[in-house]
């Protein structure tokens, strides 16, 4: 447990967690302004998603993380993820860790849960910039919903958080794989470029209509599904078909992470 | 079966990566209570050596016991009584030495949280860096980071210290405070297993030592033990140099070849004066050579029986002094 917490505070103490987690709050600042500046002289154009927000300032929320799923938190993530093992070995500091000892496995989880941690505090760091800038530039009130009804302020910042939590639930599958590549070398930045590129990849591939039968198995293919969330009453199929997925990702890439790292020579 | 006064065993350790035999067949008896050193040329196997020891790495062969325990099956119980600096100093450089020791305690689980703000100064405090404790170690000499290392070893009692190169980075003074510190850590009844390529050092603080070269254990004891492997020899100063070494063959011994010398009180007007030079065994008294040669008529102008010093064990050993091997 000491483990754990010394972990997160070495994680969120570093400058370059705070500068990523700092970044991706300013995406949604920057949509409400954007929008602000051109709904000024409304053109009228643009998604669907973006027009409301100049109606209701919650809809910020929304549209920073479906600009943020394919991209920036994948990239934050597979940093984070890309870093746990490999970075400790550059640093020179997993050898010390595992003579105090800390246990392999107990390392591996430590790390694991901490990059699951860092991306919840990511998308809920966006879902609250969204809400307060929101409220800050443009109108607040009840939501309507896709489904027609209407929900109030309070119920539908709940259910601003329950995107944030499946958007953290639709990431442990990358984490998962970045904690696995980052056994393999002891060079962070590496892992950290091949878990993103491999996030790049599957969202590719998952828009080929030639590669159709892949489609359901490939991690992100539920990333932009949380919609369904947002129906009156909710939606759960795609949240539980979404953590499925997921979970299979996790259980395959734990155990390659694990048969990797408890045989590993430490040399670093 | 292990020895339970040993501190480290190891039976035919070996480590091959890929081809590379890089230690070979080792075995090692490393005394508890003793101050071992490993010395050996840098690239001679010192390191991976201990990464096996701590179970870092994975022998291709042979057994090692750590405490009296088989490692790295028993890893999780030894550990805790095991301290080390491996390869040089590993830490963050965006925490201040105090956060960086903090961070690698709670890894300990049998280190209480309760006492590791103490344990912390502590340590800090033995290798005189309690002044540095809040400053970053990113701007920490080498020297520096080297005592945070040594400290970080030094957080929780511990039977066993193993030190790879610990005086590394660091000037006279701090090399003599790493020695000062090795010896209040034997006072304590605490095993240190310090690894090193410099004799000097090692002849400094050490009471038992073994010799690596290329991955081979060349020689291992005490110092005493390994001063008495390396040969006395005999030296003799004379003009009648034929006549000397008629005297020595006598005797049994072998002379090598006789060379010209010059010694201080050498008259103007004097032959040339040679020194030869035999390997004494332990049979032969240096009085009675002596007293052969007078009786040959040999005019003695000189005579001296020279132990080998460990250095000159060291350079017999690894074919070098210091520095690298293959
Ligand atoms: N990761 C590795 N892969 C291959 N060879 C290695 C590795 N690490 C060390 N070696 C080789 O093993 C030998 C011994 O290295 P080391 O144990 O570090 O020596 P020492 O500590 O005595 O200086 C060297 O020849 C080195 O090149
Ligand atoms: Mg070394």
């Amino acid at each position: 447990m000491a483990l754990m917490w010394s972990e997160l505070s070495v994680l969120f103490r570093r400058r370059r967690t705070i500068v990523m987690l700092a970044a991706l709050a300013l995406i949604p600042v920057l949509v409400a302004v954007a929008v602000r500046i051109s709904s000024a002289g409304s053109s009228g154009r643009g998604p669907a998603f973006i027009n409301q927000i100049a109606g209701n300032g919650l809809f910020v929320s929304l549209v920073a993380l479906t600009i943020c799923i394919p991209l920036f938190l994948p990239l934050t993530v597979g940093v984070v993820a890309g870093d746990t093992i490999a970075g400790e070995a550059s640093l020179g500091t997993l050898r010390y860790l595992l003579v105090s000892p800390a246990g392999r496995i107990r390392m591996l989880v430590v790390k694991y849960i901490a990059a699951i941690v860092f991306t919840a505090a990511a998308t809920v760091v966006i879902v609250v910039a969204g809400i307060v800038v929101g409220a800050i530039l443009f109108p607040v009130g009840p939501v309507t919903l896709l489904s027609g009804g209407t929900i109030s302020i309070g119920e539908s910042v709940v259910r601003a958080l329950l995107i944030a939590s499946y958007v953290t639930v639709s990431l442990l599958g990358l984490s998962a794989i970045g904690v696995f590549i980052s056994t393999l070398t002891d060079v962070p930045v590496g892992a950290m470029a091949a878990t993103v590129v491999i996030s790049i990849v599957a969202q590719v591939a998952d828009s080929l209509p030639q590669l159709d039968w892949l489609h359901p198995w490939l991690f992100s293919h539920y990333w932009l599904n949380f919609a369904d969330l947002l129906r009156q009453p909710i939606e759960w199929s795609s949240f539980g078909s979404n953590a499925l997925l997921q979970l299979g990702y996790v259980v395959v890439f734990g155990a390659l992470a694990y048969g990797r790292f408890s045989s590993k020579d430490v040399l670093s | 079966m292990s020895d339970p006064s040993l501190a480290i065993e190891t039976r035919a350790l070996t480590k091959k990566f890929g081809k590379q035999t890089v230690v070979n067949e080792l075995y090692l008896s490393v005394p508890r209570g003793s101050v071992f050193g490993f010395l050996g040329p840098n690239g001679s196997g010192k390191t991976t050596t201990i990464r096996m020891l701590l179970g870092l790495a994975s022998a291709t062969g042979g057994e090692v016991n750590l405490l009296g325990e088989p490692m790295p099956r028993q890893l999780s119980g030894v550990l805790p009584r095991v301290g080390a600096l491996i390869e040089g100093p590993g830490f963050y450089p965006f925490l201040s030495g105090a956060a960086n020791l903090h961070r690698l305690d709670t890894a300990d689980r049998y280190a209480s949280g309760a006492t590791r703000r103490r344990r912390v100064a502590e340590a800090l405090d033995r290798v005189g860096l309690t002044n540095a404790a809040g400053k970053k170690v990113h701007a920490y000499s080498l020297g520096m980071k080297q005592r945070l290392g040594i400290a970080n070893a030094l957080l929780m009692p511990r039977e066993l210290i193993v030190l790879d190169e610990p005086t590394n980075g660091l000037d006279p003074q701090g090399t003599r405070e790493v020695r000062h510190l090795v010896r209040s850590l034997t006072e304590e009844g605490t095993t240190v297993f310090v690894s090193s390529h410099l004799l000097a050092e090692i002849e400094q603080m050490c009471t038992h030592a073994a010799v690596m070269r290329a991955g081979n254990l060349v020689a291992q004891g005490s110092l005493d033990e390994l001063r008495h492997a390396g040969q006395t020899r005999v030296r003799v100063v004379t003009p009648d140099v034929e006549s000397a070494e008629r005297v020595f063959r006598a005797l049994g011994l072998s002379p090598g070849h006789p060379e010209p010398t010059a010694h201080p009180g050498q008259l103007l007007d004097a032959e040339d004066d040679y020194a030869l030079e035999a390997p004494l065994g332990d049979t032969l008294a240096p009085d009675a050579i002596v007293a052969d040669l007078v009786a040959a008529g040999v005019r003695v102008r000189g005579f001296a029986v020279e132990r080998a010093t460990l250095e000159d064990l060291f350079v017999a050993l690894t074919g070098e002094g210091f520095d690298v091997a293959q």
